[in-house]
C-alpha cells in the first residue's frame, strides 16, 4: 500500500508530464528522514511529522524542477532516464554524508500500533489505517483531476501542450505545481512507509524497480491505474509468500512481464 | 689492521641495518561503498586502533603499512582484481579483512599461488577456511553459533520453525540449527528461505504464526533488515501469541538496537561477543573505542573480528622480527592462543586455521535505558566450527 | 555522429586505442589487472551502444546478457568440467544470442517505458533464478571452481595478468572488427534511420522490427562473450554480474564518451575505470556523488559525452583545414 502512495506520485509526474522520472524514489527517502529527523530531534508529533514531509518535499521539488527538470521536458527519454539516474547518485550519496548509513528510526504513536479486530481475525493496526488513508487519497485525487478546473486545466495540457498555451493556460505554472503535488505525495508515502520499509540512504535504488512495477502495470497518466495495480501485486505477492514461499519474488517479475505484454500501456493507461 | 677492522665494521652495520626500517604491508580490502558500504570503517577503525594501542609492541625498526582498498560489495570479481593489485603493485606481505563470502572465495586462489596469508576479519560460511591453506580467520562461522542455540533451544522448547536469508551463511545457519534441534529432541516445524531483497515479511511472519511454533529462529543479515524481520514480528502479535524469537547474534548487533526500540526486547540470540560482556579485556575494548572515535559510537562484531585478526598478525611480525615468510606465518598463526580478547579466550584450530571461540547465550534488555545484548551464560567456552567437526566424522 | 555518411576506410585515429593498449601492456605491467577489466567493459559497452546508441533502444537490463554469458562460462566449467576456453566462450555467446532473440522478440515490440520496465524485469528474473538454483550457480556465494585451459594450450592465466590482459585484447579487437563492419554498412545506416525517424523508416517499407532484432540479438551475443571473458578471467563468478549497479554503471560508462559513436565505448569505460581506482580510493563516499553529479553536467550540457565535446573543440581546426583544401 506504501508503494500505492510513492507510485501515484511517480503517475502523476511521468504520466501528466511524460517525463521519465526514476528518481522518485528521493523524493521518497527525503519524505521520510524529514518525519524521522523531526519525530527524534524536535519531537513533533506524528501527523504534524506527516504534514511537514508533504509541504517541504514539495517545496524542494520545486527548486530541483525550476533549476534542472525543466531543462529536459523535450530532451527525449534518453536523456531523462540518465538525468534521473544521476539524480539518484548524487542523492544518495548525500544521504549518506548528511545522515549517515544508519536507518531512520521512526516510532509509530501508540494509537496506531499493535492489533486491530475486524470480522474475527486481527489485523496489523498500521497496515489497516494505511488501506485506509490510501483509499481517501485516491478518491480525493480524483475527485480533484476529474471534477475541478485545475484537473481539466491538467488534462487540457498533457492532451496537447501547444493547444492549451494557446488558450491561456500557464502551462509551465501548471506543470510545476503538477510535479510538486507528485513529489509530495512522494514525500509523504515515503514517512507513512517509514516503519514498514526502513528508511535509508540506499532507499530510491533499492525500491526503484518496485516503484517502476506498480506505474507501468497501472498505467501512466491514470490514477486509478497505480491503485489497483498496488492492491494486485500487494495481494499477490503476498499470497504467493505465504503459500509458496520459495518462489519468493518471482511472481512478481513474471506478473509484470505477463501484464506488459498483453496491455504494454497498463492496465488503466491510455494508448500512446 | 685498521682498514680490517673498519671493513668489519662496515659489514656489521650493514648486517644490521638490514633489520631497520622493515614495513609489513597489510593489503585490507573491505566495503567503503555500496549499499552495505557503512561496514568497512567498523574493520578499519578496530584495525587502526589497535596498531596505534599497539605499535610499541612491534620489534625495532618494524614499521605497518595498512593499505586500504574498496570492494563496494559483494563484488567478487572486483574483490578478486583488488587483491591482485595488492599483491603484484604494492607487494603486500598479507592480505586482511573481506566482509562478504564470495570475496573471500575468489581471493582465495590468489592467496595460495602468491603464498600471502589472508587473515578473513568477517566472512562466515564455513567452507571459506579450506579453499586456501594460506587462509586464517578471526570472525566466526554461523555454525559456531547455530548449532550451539540448536542444542540450547532443543532444551526449552519443542517446537521451532527456521526463518533465513536465502545464501551461504543462512543456510549454514538453518542447517546447523536444525541438525543440533532435532538431534536434541526437538521438531523443527518447518524451514523457509527468504530472498534477500525482501521488501514486505508480513506474509512470512503470518505463516509462522499460524503454524504456532514454540519459537522462530531468524537469521537475515546483520543490519536494516533484522530491524524490519524485529518490527514485523511485533507487528504480527507473534510476541503475544507465545512465540520466542531466538537466532544467532547477527540478528540484534548493537548499531540496530537503538532502530529497533523496545521490541527488540526478549530476544534471545546465541554470540561470541556482545558490548555488554563483563570480560575487562572487553570494557577496555569498548571503553577505548568510545574515547577514540565518541561516546556514542560502539564497536560491532565487524571490529572485534578485525581486532584479533590485528593482534593474530601482531604476532606473526612479533616472532619473525618483522620478516613475514609465509609458511612461518601459517605456521605461527595455527598454533595462536589469545585469553585475553574482548570475546574472552580465543585460539586458531591448527587443524582448520579457523577460530575457536566461546560462545554465548544473550537476551536484549533494557539497561540503564539503553538496549544491550545482556550475557547470561557462556554456553561454551571453546567451541570448533562444528561442520568441520562434523565433516571430520564421516 | 554516426557513420554512414562517413567513408569507411579506417583513419589512422583509429590505430590509437591498439597502440595504447599495447603500449600498456609493456610499460604497466601492475596494472594489467585493472586493464583486462577495463577491456571486458569496453566490450560489454560496445554491445550496448550498439542498441542505445544505433537502435536508439533504452535498456536498463543489459547485465542479463552479461550475467547469462558469465554464468554459462562458469557453470560449463565448475559443474561439467569444461574446461576449453573457446568451447566456453562459443557457448556462453549462443546461450546470450538466444536469450537476446527470445526476448527481444517479445520486447521489442514495445516503447519507452514499457520496454525499460520489461528489461528491469527480465534481468530481475534472472537473478531470482541464479540466487535461487545455488547448486548450479553457487547462490549467493558465487560460483568458484571456475577453470580455464592454457590458452592455445601455451598461455596460462598468470596472476600478473598477461595471459588475461592480451586474451581480452584479441576478442576486443575480433568484436570491435565485427561492430564496425556492421555500422559502416548499408545495415547501420537503416539503424540510424531507424533511431532518428521511425515512422519514415516504417513509410519506406524497411522491416524495423526485423532490424531491431537482429542487432539486439548481436548486441546481446557480444555482453554475452564479455560476460564469459569476466569469468575466465577471474575464475569466479558472483550474482552481481546480473545487478542493477553493472547496467547503470555500464550506461554511465557509455554516456562519458559519447553514445553512438563506436569509440565512446572506447573511452567512457577507460576513463570511468581508471579514475574509480584513483579516486574511489582516496574518498569512497564521494564516488557516488561524483558519478551523481558527472552524469546530471554530461546531460544538461555536453550530451555527446567526453567525445562529443572534442568534437566541438576541434572543428574550428576542421572547419580550417577544409576551408584551406577547398579554397585550393
Amino acid at each position: 500500500m506504501i508503494l500505492y502512495v510513492i507510485a501515484v506520485g511517480l503517475s502523476v509526474t511521468m504520466g501528466l508530464m511524460g517525463f521519465i522520472n526514476l528518481a522518485h524514489g528521493v523524493f521518497a527517502m527525503a519524505g521520510g528522514f524529514i518525519l524521522s529527523y523531526g519525530m527524534q530531534r524536535f519531537g513533533i508529533p506524528f501527523p504534524l511529522g506527516l504534514i511537514l514531509a508533504f509541504v517541504l518535499v514539495a517545496l524542494a521539488s520545486i527548486v530541483l524542477e525550476r533549476l534542472l527538470y525543466s531543462r529536459l521536458y523535450a530532451a527525449g527519454e534518453l536523456a531523462q532516464v540518465l538525468f534521473t539516474i544521476g539524480l539518484i547518485f548524487a542523492s544518495i550519496a548525500i544521504a549518506r554524508l548528511v545522515y549517515g548509513t544508519g536507518t531512520a528510526p521512526v516510532f509509530l504513536p501508540d494509537y496506531l500500533t499493535g492489533q486491530v479486530h475486524i470480522l474475527g481475525r486481527d489485523f496489523p493496526a498500521y497496515r489497516v489505517f494505511l488501506i485506509l488513508f490510501s483509499s481517501i487519497l485516491i478518491v480525493s485525487l480524483w475527485l480533484g483531476v476529474e471534477r475541478t478546473r485545475w484537473g481539466a486545466m491538467v488534462r487540457a495540457a498533457v492532451d496537447h501542450r501547444a493547444m492549451a498555451q494557446s488558450v491561456g493556460i500557464n502551462t509551465k505554472l501548471l506543470f510545476l505545481l503538477t510535479f510538486a503535488l507528485g513529489s509530495g505525495l512522494a514525500g509523504l508515502g515515503g514517512a507513512l512507509g517509514a516503519d514498514i520499509l526502513p528508511v535509508h540512504w540506499g532507499y530510491p535504488l533499492e525500491h526503484l524497480v518496485y516503484f517502476l512495477i506498480v506505474v507501468s502495470i497501472g498505467g501512466l497518466g491514470s490514477l486509478r491505474g497505480p491503485f489497483i495495480a498496488a492492491l494486485l501485486i500487494g495481494i499477490a505477492d503476498t499470497a504467493c509468500k505465504y503459500w509458496i514461499p520459495e518462489l519468493g519474488a518471482f511472481l512478481v517479475y513474471a506478473a509484470t512481464i505477463g501484464i506488459l505484454l498483453w496491455r504494454p500501456q497498463g492496465l488503466f493507461g491510455i494508448r500512446v | 689492521m685498521k682498514a680490517f677492522r673498519f671493513a668489519v665494521f662496515i659489514a656489521l652495520a650493514c648486517a644490521s641495518s638490514a633489520g631497520f626500517a622493515q614495513t609489513v604491508k597489510i593489503g585490507f580490502i573491505t566495503s567503503y561503498s555500496g549499499l552495505n558500504g557503512n561496514l568497512g570503517p567498523y574493520m578499519e577503525r578496530a584495525v587502526r586502533l589497535y596498531i596505534k594501542q599497539h605499535e610499541k609492541e612491534l620489534p625495532k625498526g618494524v614499521k605497518i603499512e595498512l593499505i586500504t582498498r574498496d570492494d563496494t560489495g559483494p563484488n567478487p570479481d572486483k574483490a578478486k582484481q583488488l587483491a591482485q593489485e595488492l599483491i603484484v603493485r604494492e607487494r603486500v606481505n598479507l592480505l586482511a579483512g573481506v566482509i562478504f563470502t564470495p570475496n573471500a572465495l575468489a581471493i582465495a586462489p590468489l592467496a595460495t599461488e602468491a603464498k600471502v596469508p589472508f587473515v578473513i576479519m568477517n566472512a562466515g560460511t564455513a567452507v571459506i577456511t579450506t579453499r586456501s591453506p594460506y587462509i586464517a580467520r578471526t570472525s566466526f562461522t554461523l555454525w559456531q553459533s547455530s548449532y550451539p542455540l540448536g542444542t540450547w533451544a532443543a532444551k526449552k522448547f519443542k517446537t521451532a520453525y527456521t526463518l533465513v536469508s536465502d545464501f551461504g551463511p543462512g543456510h549454514d545457519s538453518e542447517t546447523a540449527f536444525t541438525q543440533a534441534f532435532t538431534a536434541g529432541g526437538g521438531k523443527v516445524v518447518a524451514n523457509v528461505r527468504v530472498p534477500l531483497q525482501n521488501p514486505d515479511w508480513a506474509a512470512y511472519m503470518q505463516r509462522v504464526k499460524d503454524a504456532k511454533p514454540d519459537a522462530l529462529m531468524v537469521f537475515i543479515p546483520a543490519g536494516k533488515t533484522a530491524t524490519a524481520v524485529m518490527k514485523n514480528f511485533s507487528d504480527l502479535g507473534l510476541d503475544k501469541a507465545g512465540i520466542k524469537l531466538i537466532g544467532p547474534g547477527d540478528i540484534t548487533t548493537e548499531e540496530e538496537l537503538p532502530v529497533m526500540g523496545d521490541v527488540a526486547i526478549g530476544a534471545t540470540t546465541v554470540f561470541h561477543w556482545s558490548a555488554a560482556g563483563d570480560r575487562p579485556a572487553n570494557k577496555e575494548f569498548v571503553a577505548l573505542w568510545k574515547k577514540e572515535f565518541g561516546q556514542n559510537e560502539t564497536p560491532n562484531f565487524l571490529s572485534v573480528g578485525s581486532w584479533d585478526g590485528t593482534a593474530l598478525i601482531f604476532e606473526a611480525i612479533k616472532q619473525q622480527k618483522g620478516k613475514l615468510d609465509p609458511d612461518k606465518t601459517m605456521e605461527i598463526f595455527k598454533g595462536w592462543k589469545n585469553p585475553n580478547s574482548p570475546r574472552g579466550p580465543i585460539s586458531i584450530d591448527p587443524e582448520t586455521r579457523d577460530i575457536i571461540q566461546p560462545e554465548y547465550l544473550r537476551e536484549v534488555r533494557k539497561v540503564n535505558g539503553q538496549l544491550q545484548n545482556v550475557e547470561l551464560e557462556m554456553i561454551s567456552p571453546a567451541v570448533k566450527d562444528p561442520w568441520k567437526e562434523l565433516q571430520k566424522k564421516k | 555522429m554516426s557513420g554512414y555518411t562517413v567513408d569507411p576506410r579506417i583513419r589512422w585515429t583509429e590505430y590509437l586505442p591498439w597502440l595504447i593498449a599495447l603500449a600498456g601492456f609493456f610499460l604497466l605491467p601492475e596494472y594489467l589487472a585493472l586493464g583486462a577489466r577495463i577491456l571486458i567493459f569496453i566490450l560489454f559497452a560496445l554491445s550496448l551502444d550498439l542498441i542505445l546508441g544505433y537502435g536508439g533502444i533504452i535498456t536498463l537490463g543489459h547485465s542479463a546478457f552479461f550475467g547469462l554469458g558469465a554464468y554459462t562460462a562458469g557453470i560449463l566449467s565448475a559443474k561439467l568440467g569444461v574446461t576449453d576456453n573457446f568451447v566456453q566462450m562459443a557457448a556462453a555467446a549462443a546461450a546470450a544470442a538466444l536469450l537476446g532473440a527470445l526476448t527481444g522478440a517479445v520486447i521489442l515490440r514495445t516503447k519507452a517505458l514499457t520496454l525499460l520496465m520489461l528489461t528491469l524485469a527480465i534481468t530481475a528474473i534472472l537473478l531470482e533464478v541464479a540466487n535461487k538454483m545455488s547448486s548450479l550457480t553457487g547462490g549467493a556465494d558465487g560460483l568458484s571452481g571456475v577453470v580455464v585451459d592454457p590458452i592455445l594450450g601455451l598461455f596460462r592465466f598468470d596472476i600478473f595478468g598477461k595471459t588475461a590482459f592480451l586474451y581480452c585484447l584479441v576478442v576486443l579487437f575480433l568484436s570491435w572488427f565485427v561492430v564496425r563492419r556492421i555500422i559502416y554498412s548499408p545495415y547501420g545506416a537503416m539503424l540510424t534511420g531507424i533511431r532518428e525517424n521511425t515512422a519514415r523508416m516504417h513509410a519506406i517499407g524497411a522491416p524495423v522490427y526485423w532490424r531491431l532484432l537482429v542487432i539486439y540479438t548481436i548486441s546481446a551475443m557480444l555482453a554475452g562473450i564479455a560476460g564469459a571473458l569476466l569469468t575466465q578471467v577471474n575464475q569466479f563468478v558472483g550474482l552481481n554480474v546480473l545487478g542493477f549497479e553493472v547496467s547503470g554503471e555500464l550506461l554511465v560508462m557509455l554516456i562519458l564518451g559519447g553514445v553512438g559513436r563506436l569509440y565512446g565505448a572506447f573511452v567512457g569505460p577507460a576513463v570511468y575505470l581508471v579514475a574509480q581506482d584513483y579516486l574511489a580510493k582516496q574518498f569512497p563516499e564521494y564516488w557516488y556523488f561524483g558519478i551523481g553529479a558527472l552524469l546530471i553536467v554530461v546531460v544538461l550540457f555536453a550530451p555527446g559525452g567526453i567525445l562529443g565535446l572534442m568534437d566541438k573543440w576541434l572543428r574550428p581546426f576542421k572547419q580550417k583545414r577544409s576551408a584551406k583544401a577547398s579554397a585550393r
